[in-house]
This record gives C-alpha cells, sequence and structure tokens, in this order.
C-alpha cells in the first residue's frame, strides 16, 4: 500500500477505506473458516468413527476383518466378524458393476455421439431422473415386483443350471428363498441404481473429446463404431474408469435399497442366491437396536471400513485421472 | 511407395465384416438404452398406479392411526421431512457458499486442494456412515434423537452437493465481472456478494434445488438420528405451548428437539410391516416423494440448460 | 509425361442447412500434382475440401448436390461405400491430430482398420510411412512413445505418415502448416513435394506465396453475392500469379482485398 496517498486523502475517505478493508478482512476470514471447517469436518468424521470403533477394534483386531477368521456375528455372545457382511458388500457390487459397466458405456455412447438431436434432450433427462430417484423408492419397488417378478424366476434358473457348475456352483447354489430376498437381488437393485450415475459421467467425459480426434479417424475411414471404440473410449479411459469408480463407491455405500431387499442374515454362506448383509445394511438394520456397547462398537468398525474403502476409492480415482493424464499429455 | 500391400487383405470382404460390426454394435448401444430406461417407466408408473390409488386428502392432514387399523396419514412425515430439510438447509448453505468462493478465489492453493479433496470424500461417504457419525456427536450429547441431529445428518449431505455445484457456477462467471469490479475498487466482499453471486444465482439455486431433492429422500442418515415419531407435529406442538405460555424460542426448541418422522423413514417403516394398509400408505408415500424429488430435478435441470443456452454456451 | 485427370468435380455445390457454402464449382485435380486452393476466409474453402472425401457427411443437415468423380466414379453415388472413399482419399488437418497412443500405433491405426494385421508387414509399413513423411529418423528409436508428446512440426509430419499408411490416392490438406512455426512449414512444403511423385494432393492455403512456392495448379474460390463460394479461376500456377485472366484474381494475389 502507499501509504503517502493514502494520508492526503480527506478523512472520511480514509475512514470508509479502512473500513471496507476490514470487511475484506473479516470476508477472508469467513472464507477460510468455511473451507477450513470443510476439511475439519471430514477429519471430524474420521476420528470420531476410528475413536467409537475402539472397543471393537481392541478386542477383535484383525481378525474382524479377515476372511478367514472364523466368522461369527454373535450379539448375545459379543462377538464380532465382519467378513460375511464384507464379503456381501463385496460380491453384491462386483456383480452390480460387471452388469452396470457395459450398459452404462454403451447408453453413454448412445447419448454422446448417436442420438438424434430431437432425442437427445429427453433420453438425458430419463436418464438423469432414474439417478434421482430415492433409494427407498427403490426398495419398495424392488421387494413387491422386481424381486417376485425378475429375481425369484432368474434366481430359480441359475440355481437349477449354474448350482451343477463345478467352480461356479458355490456361488449359484440354491434354494432361492419365496421371497427373492437376496443377494442377488440386491446385485440387480444395484445395476439399476450405479447405471444412470455411471453412464451420465461416463457421456460428459465423451462429449468433452475434442472433435478433431473423431475427425481424424472418420478421415482414415474408420466406421463409427470404430472410432467410438478405438479412438474415443481410450481417449476418455481415465474418465470413464473414474465414472466406474463412483459407480463402484456407490453400490458399497448404497443402504436402503440394499437393506430391503439382501434379507439381512449374517448366515447365507456364499451363494448369491441366499440373503445377508452388506456393511451398510448391517448397520442400518441393526444400529438402532444394539445391544451392548460392543455390538454398536462393532458396528462403528464396519463404518470405519466403509470410510476407508470411500478414502481408497477417491484415492485411486484421483491417481487414475493424474497418471493416464501425464500420459496422453505427454511429458 | 509399394501400392499393393493391401493386396494383402481381401478388401472387400473386410468392408463387409466391418460394417457388419459396426452396425450391431451401435445397435446394441441403443438397445442398452431402452433396456435402461425400462425400471424408470416401470418403478415410475407402478408407484404412479399404485400409489394414486391409496391417496387421499387425510393422507396429507392426518397422523397414523394404530397399526393394523385403516385411515390416517402421514402428516408427521410431511412436516418432519419439511422442518429437517430446513435445518439443513440454514446449516449447510452458508458454509458451502463460502467455501466454493475460496474455491474460485483461491484456486490453486493447497488448503484449495484439501477442501476439494475433501468434498469428494463427503460426497462419497457412504449416508449411513455419515448418520453413525452425527449419532456420535449429536444424539450422544443431547442423549436423545432429535429432528436437529436429522437435520444436521442431512446438511452433511447437502454440503458437498452444493460447494460442487456452486464453484462450478462460480467458474463460468466471466473473470472480467469479477476483475472489473476490484479494478473500480470495489472490496472483494463486495465483489463476491454484488457481482459474481448475482451473476451465478441461478445456477447456485438449481445447485441447491438439487441438493434439497437428495435430502429428502435420504433415508439412512436419519435411523439413528431423527429416528422416527409418528405424533410430530407442529401445529400441536404450537398450540401446546401458546396454551403454556411459552416463548417463540421455547416452542422451537421442542420442534428441534423432538425425534421426528420423514417420509423416507416412514416408508421404509411401512414397507416392511405385515399390515396391507401400512403397505399401501407406504406405495402412497413413495408416490409423493417420487413427485417431489422429480419435480425437483426437472425444474432444475430445465431452468439450468435454459439458463445455458441463454449465456451462449 | 501425360497428365491425367485423378480426381474432378462436376456443378459441386455444398449446402448447409438452407445456406449454401460452395455453388456450382467444377475442377480437375491431376495426378501426381499439388492443386492448392486459396480464397479468402470462409469462401467454403475447407468446405469444397471436405466435400471430396465425403467428411461433410458428418455435419448434420449438410447436403452436396453435383459429382465428385475419383477415377470415372462419382464418391457420391448410391451405394458407394464411403469408408472406402476416405481409404482412397485421405486427410490432414489444420491443427496437427495425433492419438493419444504410441507413435507407432497412430501410424498403424488405418492399416489395422483394413485388416493388415502380421507383425512384420505393419513394421514394414510403419517405417516406409514414417520416411515418407521425412519423420523416420527423428523416431525410429522412440516409437513406443506417445504420438502427443512430439513438437507441433514433427505432430503434423506423424499425422502426414498416418494418412499415407492407408496408401490413399489422393492426398487433401487443409492449411496443414497454419499452425507452425516457419521452420516446421518449410519442412512440412518440402515433404509436400516430395510426396506429389506418390499422391495426388490438393491443398488448401491461406498463404499466396507457399501456393506459388508449392503447387502446380492454383483454384481462386471466392463468394457470390449470397456468400456461396464460386470458382473464379483455375489454371496452372505461375499463369495464375503471374498472368490472371479474372480482375478479381488480379486483386486478390495483389493483396487489394481480402
Ligand atoms: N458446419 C457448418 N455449418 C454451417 N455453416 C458452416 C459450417 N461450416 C462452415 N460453414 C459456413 O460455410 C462457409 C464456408 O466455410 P469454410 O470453413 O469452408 O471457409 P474457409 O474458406 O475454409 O474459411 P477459412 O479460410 O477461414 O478456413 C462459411 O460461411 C461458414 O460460416
Ligand atoms: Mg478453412
Amino acid at each position: 500500500m502507499n501509504t503517502t496517498i493514502v494520508t492526503k486523502r480527506p478523512r472520511w475517505q480514509q475512514q470508509l477505506r479502512y473500513k471496507l478493508q476490514h470487511g475484506d478482512r473479516l470476508w477472508k476470514l469467513l472464507l477460510l473458516l468455511a473451507s477450513i471447517s470443510v476439511v475439519v469436518l471430514v477429519l471430524w468424521i474420521a476420528w470420531r468413527l476410528w475413536d467409537q470403533s475402539a472397543l471393537s477394534r481392541h478386542q477383535f483386531g484383525w481378525a474382524f476383518i479377515s476372511p478367514w477368521a472364523p466368522s461369527s456375528w454373535n450379539p448375545a455372545l459379543d462377538k464380532f466378524q465382519a467378513w460375511p457382511s464384507i464379503y456381501g458388500s463385496l460380491i453384491t457390487s462386483i456383480i452390480a458393476l460387471l452388469l452396470a459397466v457395459p450398459f452404462s458405456v454403451g447408453i453413454a455412447i448412445f447419448l454422446a455421439e448417436l442420438a438424434p438431436p430431437v432425442l437427445r434432450a429427453p433420453l438425458n433427462y430419463m436418464v438423469e431422473m432414474l439417478a434421482a430417484v430415492p433409494s427407498v423408492v427403490y426398495g419398495l419397488w424392488g421387494i413387491y415386483v422386481f424381486l417376485p417378478l425378475v429375481v425369484v424366476p432368474l434366481g430359480n434358473a441359475l440355481a437349477a443350471t449354474g448350482g451343477q457348475l463345478p467352480l461356479l456352483g458355490g456361488l449359484l447354489k440354491g434354494p432361492m428363498p419365496v421371497s427373492g430376498l437376496s443377494r442377488l437381488g440386491a446385485a440387480l437393485i444395484l445395476t439399476i441404481m450405479i447405471t444412470p450415475t455411471i453412464a451420465a459421467v461416463s457421456r460428459d467425459v465423451l462429449l468433452a473429446i475434442p472433435r478433431s480426434q473423431r475427425e481424424a479417424s472418420l478421415a482414415l475411414g474408420a466406421t463409427q463404431w470404430e472410432t467410438i471404440w478405438q479412438v474415443l473410449i481410450p481417449y476418455g479411459l481415465s474418465g470413464i474408469l473414474g465414472a466406474v469408480i463412483l459407480g463402484l463407491g456407490r453400490a458399497i455405500g448404497e443402504t436402503m435399497a440394499v437393506t430391503m431387499v439382501i434379507g439381512n442374515t449374517t448366515g447365507g454362506g456364499n451363494s448369491i442366491l441366499r440373503p445377508g448383509y452388506t456393511m451398510a445394511s448391517i448397520i442400518a438394520n441393526e444400529f438402532a437396536e444394539a445391544v451392548s456397547d460392543m455390538h454398536a462398537s462393532a458396528l462403528i468398525e464396519v463404518g470405519v471400513v466403509l470410510f476407508v474403502v470411500t478414502l481408497l476409492l477417491n484415492a485411486l480415482a484421483r491417481w487414475l485421472v493424474w497418471s493416464v493424464n501425464r500420459k496422453t499429455m505427454g511429458s | 511407395m509399394q501400392k499393393d500391400i493391401f493386396a494383402q487383405v481381401d478388401l472387400p470382404r473386410v468392408y463387409r465384416r466391418r460394417q457388419l460390426v459396426n452396425s450391431v454394435m451401435l445397435g446394441l448401444t441403443g438397445l442398452f438404452l431402452v433396456l435402461a430406461i425400462i425400471p424408470l417407466i416401470w418403478i415410475t408408473v407402478y408407484v404412479i398406479i399404485k400409489g394414486g390409488h391409496y391417496i387421499n386428502l387425510d393422507f396429507f392432514i392426518h397422523l397414523p392411526r394404530p397399526m393394523g387399523t385403516s385411515g390416517g396419514g402421514v402428516l408427521q412425515a410431511i412436516e418432519g421431512s419439511f422442518v429437517m430439510v430446513i435445518i439443513a438447509s440454514v446449516i449447510a448453505i452458508p458454509p458451502a457458499l463460502l467455501a466454493a468462493f475460496y474455491l474460485v478465489t483461491a484456486p490453486n492453493t493447497p488448503l484449495a486442494t484439501a477442501v476439494r479433496f475433501s468434498t469428494d470424500l463427503l460426497a462419497g461417504i457412504p449416508s449411513i456412515v455419515i448418520g453413525l457419525f452425527i449419532y456420535a456427536i449429536v444424539v450422544v450429547t443431547q442423549k436423545h434423537y432429535s429432528a436437529l441431529a436429522g437435520g444436521i445428518a442431512l446438511s452433511t449431505i447437502m454440503l458437498p452437493v452444493i460447494i460442487r455445484s456452486a464453484e462450478e457456477m462460480l467458474k463460468l462467471v466471466p473473470r472480467e465481472l469479477r476483475e472489473g469490479a476490484l479494478a473500480l475498487g470495489s472490496p472483494e466482499w463486495k465483489a463476491a456478494l454484488r457481482v459474481m453471486l448475482p451473476a451465478a444465482a441461478e445456477g447456485i439455486l438449481t445447485g441447491i434445488m438439487l441438493s434439497i431433492a437428495r435430502a429428502t429422500g435420504e433415508t439412512a442418515p436419519l435411523l439413528f438420528t431423527a429416528l422416527g415419531n409418528d405424533n410430530y407435529e407442529i401445529g400441536n406442538m404450537i398450540r401446546q405451548g401458546v396454551r403454556h405460555h411459552q416463548s417463540v424460542l421455547a416452542i422451537l426448541g421442542q420442534i428441534l428437539d423432538q425425534p421426528a418422522d420423514a417420509l423416507p423413514l416412514t416408508l421404509w417403516k411401512y414397507a416392511q410391516q405385515p399390515y396391507p394398509e401400512r403397505v399401501q400408505q407406504a406405495w402412497a408415500v413413495a408416490l409423493v416423494l417420487l413427485l417431489f424429488v422429480l419435480t425437483l430435478n426437472i425444474l432444475a435441470r430445465f431452468w439450468l440448460s435454459h439458463r445455458r443456452r441463454q449465456l451462449g454456451e | 509425361m501425360t497428365l491425367t485427370v485423378k480426381m474432378e468435380t462436376k456443378e459441386l455445390s455444398v449446402f448447409y442447412k438452407s445456406f449454401q457454402a460452395i455453388h456450382a464449382v467444377s475442377m480437375p485435380m491431376y495426378e501426381n500434382k499439388v492443386t492448392a486452393i486459396i480464397g479468402p476466409s470462409g469462401c467454403g474453402k475447407s468446405t469444397f475440401l471436405r466435400a471430396l472425401n465425403r467428411m461433410n457427411d458428418l455435419v448434420p443437415g449438410s447436403r452436396v448436390t453435383g459429382e465428385v468423380i475419383l477415377d470415372g466414379g462419382n464418391i457420391y453415388d448410391q451405394g458407394k461405400d464411403v469408408v472406402e472413399v476416405r481409404r482412397r482419399v485421405g486427410m490432414v488437418f489444420q491443427r496437427p491430430n495425433p492419438f493419444p497412443m504410441s507413435i507407432y500405433d497412430n501410424v498403424a491405426f488405418g492399416p489395422r482398420l483394413y485388416g493388415l494385421r502380421k507383425k512384420a508387414l505393419l513394421d514394414e509399413l510403419v517405417e516406409k510411412s514414417l520416411r515418407g513423411a521425412a519423420l523416420w529418423d527423428e523416431v525410429k528409436d522412440k516409437l513406443s512413445q506417445s504420438g502427443m508428446a512430439l513438437s507441433g512440426g514433427q505432430q503434423q509430419r506423424l499425422c502426414i505418415a498416418r494418412a499415407i499408411a492407408i496408401q490413399p490416392e489422393v492426398i487433401l490438406m487443409d492449411e496443414p502448416a497454419s499452425a507452425l512455426d516457419p521452420v516446421a512449414t518449410l519442412r512440412i512444403e518440402e515433404l509436400i513435394g516430395t510426396m506429389k511423385q506418390w499422391f495426388t494432393i490438393v491443398i488448401v492455403t491461406h498463404n499466396m506465396q507457399q501456393a506459388a512456392r508449392i503447387s502446380d495448379y492454383t483454384a481462386f474460390l471466392l463468394m457470390n453475392e449470397e456468400r456461396a463460394g464460386e470458382l473464379i479461376e483455375f489454371s496452372g500456377t505461375e499463369a495464375l500469379f503471374t498472368r490472371p485472366k479474372d480482375k478479381r484474381t488480379e486483386d486478390y494475389i495483389t493483396g487489394r482485398f481480402g
């Protein structure tokens, strides 16, 4: 600041200036506080969950999340081992992802590259709407419509055919519950729920690819599909993978719809045709009625696992974007 | 250059194969889209038919009847949702906007990077985990469930949604606008509030609308914060308060301090009860929820795309 | 040496929706010659060029009337395979647009599409194409590096290599050097001079000196009252620049307008 100029000004102007600067200082302080509080909030969540899960962590150690530890989830005996619910989260999310990714990418391609202009807006709306439907509504529809009409027949067919297979047989072992409440039901509902998310993000990725890439490929005589598959998809791969990771995060964290259709039991073996738990659904289903401090603490530790998974997925997404950018943009 | 290297391949056959692959794959993408839209239509139509069948005026103006009896409504859930979304908005909007302003005015500082990472993380943390956290810091401290705790939980859900969309919208404000204001000697805060905020206002508002739609549909964070309350009725609380000559603040306190119900919470509970009347009401709740959420979404997106077109993007 | 017409337009008009961008242009493009297209900005040079390998098909609402004859056949004929047209008529764009893949894969992209899979053949073709684009010596040790890591001029030569790898008969270039520095520009110009022994080249340029330096024939386009591009004059480059027949050509090349 040039003070000599300031002192030459009339007093009221100085005062005004001072006040305004004062306002700016307050403003900057507010911005800083708000920003810091966002960061602090995340740290606070992490610390709080960590702290509240101490009882369970000390009692069970790493065995809590180990696939090989004898599984038991017994509130009466205060013995808790979370693998069955972790397994439930993994298997349902993986199936959902395997089904949703081809669908989503196909939809993204159609919306970004093929849809005739008149159809584009309404179709985009529909995809966004699909992502906006509250998960309890999916759950309700799941219980009363989707399970009996789709999942039960499909599950029975799978049990009858795939159940006999040597390797996959264990995953497809029946019997399918008549209600349809099962990991398969949860996985299929998840597929429906994450498809629009992945599709919408992938579509934006495709739309952001410069036109010159399409022209370069088409001018070499590539068909539209070849252009999409060999040029556009590789070009947008990091973004599409980011979308897939986002979808995976959604699938793992999705609570209500899954809780409503998965049957909520710690048994169920490995078969996807049997009911089970996911990490999110076991918390939703048991926490309000946790019978002991240990039970509550164990459920919070499941929350810690969920938090860590989220953290890892976010880091992975960032790393992907960073590394692929580095690769394609040159040094 | 040798001209006949492609004599090695049967070009017409290659052409035919490629064209075939092309048509098949392009057709497949369209088919995928149709298949994905089927559930949307299925759900919407089913909910409208089922829900429309059981919806009536009582549904909106009465509290629930005891289980197993028919009639009654979900007034408590409507009011609870309303109260908690308002609490959430009041808590989340100011800091979210301030943080967004920070992100656009100091985009490359370490703090900005930290804020962006935290925002992404916050948006990714399962909402049930948010519920656990709010339980631990609010419910445990207060020693009881409350609308306030539910509202705080929802605000945590809304926060990252608003930060992201607001940052996006503020970034679209032309630099010259802000720099012009600053060059004229207007202080930073004035440039922000008088120039940038109005320029981005519609975009920010649509972001807030979307976050409200999202919060209204959330159940998981309310399970162990608001818990649910069949008798949550603001009118009664106010009447009682007036009768006992309580101050406005005391009445407000009552409203915030009681466990509260919410539409998605009611839907969740009713859906799993063995009483057909309750399941029917669950469909009706689903209809209300769906219409509300979809309407907000459509409005917000329509407004946004309209606005974008105006800006000539 | 006899002069053969490799490609020829007959009464070619191009429309974008209702706007006519090119009006009834008829001109030949001779085999193993460089034909330059000059004219003021917006007169439809790019549009004309893109009509020659049907790249305009990609613009929604665009329409073409008249004929583009390639070796006696109209490329707009019903049932004509656009993929085949584009293999025979390659294109290089104004801004270098390599794919985000290795240099090798960039060049091999086209041949692979056409069913060439054998590693030995591909290796040979990639080398030949990179040599043809005068890039081989600079990149032969880093073929697996990203094509995007090259300099602007190298990227443009990579795009040329990519275009000639499918062994087209005609190569269209739309201001291929306008985004490059003078040294890189010079290299591209030299390259065009050597390439014409293998290909028929049609090049759009803004730069009249460039047209004079590198081309054998020059076409001058200008928009008429409805802003549609018309062919004002077509002749040997030297004749056009020294003895223009049309007053408007003379005005343009002497810099009196545009
Ligand atoms: N995709 C399009 N849709 C509508 N009009 C277009 C399109 N592309 C070009 N035009 C119009 O056609 C006319 C000719 O454009 P073109 O790009 O062919 O000119 P040009 O001679 O190549 O110009 P420049 O020298 O600036 O590259 C212009 O008036 C332009 O506005
Ligand atoms: Mg041009």
